[in-house]
């Protein structure tokens, strides 16, 4: 076993771990505390990829923002639920039996890859993966389009929540 | 090196954990941490596939940054929804936000 596996186990273990209490733990400001946890194991992961940016994105965006806001949600809403209680509805073995036949089915569609011991070929000497993404996302031959669009849709989806969330008094 | 295959159990396993949180949590904002975990693993197996595919075509990438903004726009739009229907329902629990249920 080589280092970098080692390192891999170890992320997924943490990473894996901290999802299982993401979606079991009674308290949820806990649950939103290890979803923190659970997005840096992600970010380490994109950091053994070689993706540096998704891996800094992922810390500002996810961390920095989006847990943020589920911890201020699951303050904003706690009067009525706070530990007492199921925390899981009648059907939940339901739910553990799909998703453990999930996670088999796609086992199994794997296995009968034929891509699957591949590994990473070198970066080639010269390339700059960051600088080409912003090429790629600014160019009109490549994906300046996706990229407008997603900034309409962040921008129509603040005007939405603002007008949700709005309190007519 | 670490092959391909080992990002993409690790995603699955995430998938499926992010999975049973949707459906098994009563609390609304429970549903949506697990939703954000599914939408987490699908990021690694595209990170993962740019990295184990041709590296100069940025496509998976490019792609992961659109789940990211997607991720924000539905994180934000839910909540909103959460704290709206907890104002005028009092209640959190999914079964009991069935104003639309027919």
């Amino acid at each position: 076993m080589t280092g970098e596996q080692i390192i891999f186990l170890l992320v997924a273990l943490f990473t894996l771990g901290s999802g299982f209490m993401v979606v079991t733990t009674r308290n949820l400001v806990h649950a939103a505390l290890w979803l923190v946890s659970t997005l840096f194991g992600v970010a380490v992961a994109y950091a053994l990829l070689d993706a540096a940016f998704l891996a800094v994105v992922q810390v500002v965006v996810y961390i920095g923002a989006i847990a943020i806001l589920f911890i201020f949600a699951v303050m904003l809403t706690r009067k009525d639920m706070r530990d007492q209680g199921p925390q899981m509805n009648r059907n939940w073995w339901v739910g553990a039996l799909l998703s453990v036949l999930v996670f088999a089915g796609l086992f199994f569609l794997l296995q009968g890859w034929n891509g699957l011991s591949r590994t990473a070929s070198e970066i080639p000497a010269g390339f700059d993966a960051i600088s080409e993404l912003g090429n790629a996302l600014t160019s009109p031959n490549a994906y300046v389009l996706p990229f407008e669009v997603a900034s309409v849709l962040l921008v129509a989806a603040l005007v939405g929540a603002v007008y949700v969330a709005f309190n007519r008094k | 090196m670490v092959p391909i295959s080992w990002y993409l159990i690790f995603a699955a396993a995430l998938f499926s954990i992010g999975l049973f949180g949707v459906l098994a949590r009563r609390n609304a904002v429970a549903i949506l941490l697990g939703i954000e975990l599914m939408l987490n693993a699908v990021n690694i197996n595209l990170a993962a596939f740019w990295r184990y595919g041709n590296v100069v075509q940025m496509t998976g990438q490019v792609f992961a940054i659109i789940v990211f903004a997607v991720a924000a726009a539905e994180v934000a739009v839910g909540l909103a929804l959460v704290i709206s229907v907890y104002r005028r329902r009092n209640t959190v629990v999914a079964d009991e936000i069935n104003m639309m249920k027919w």
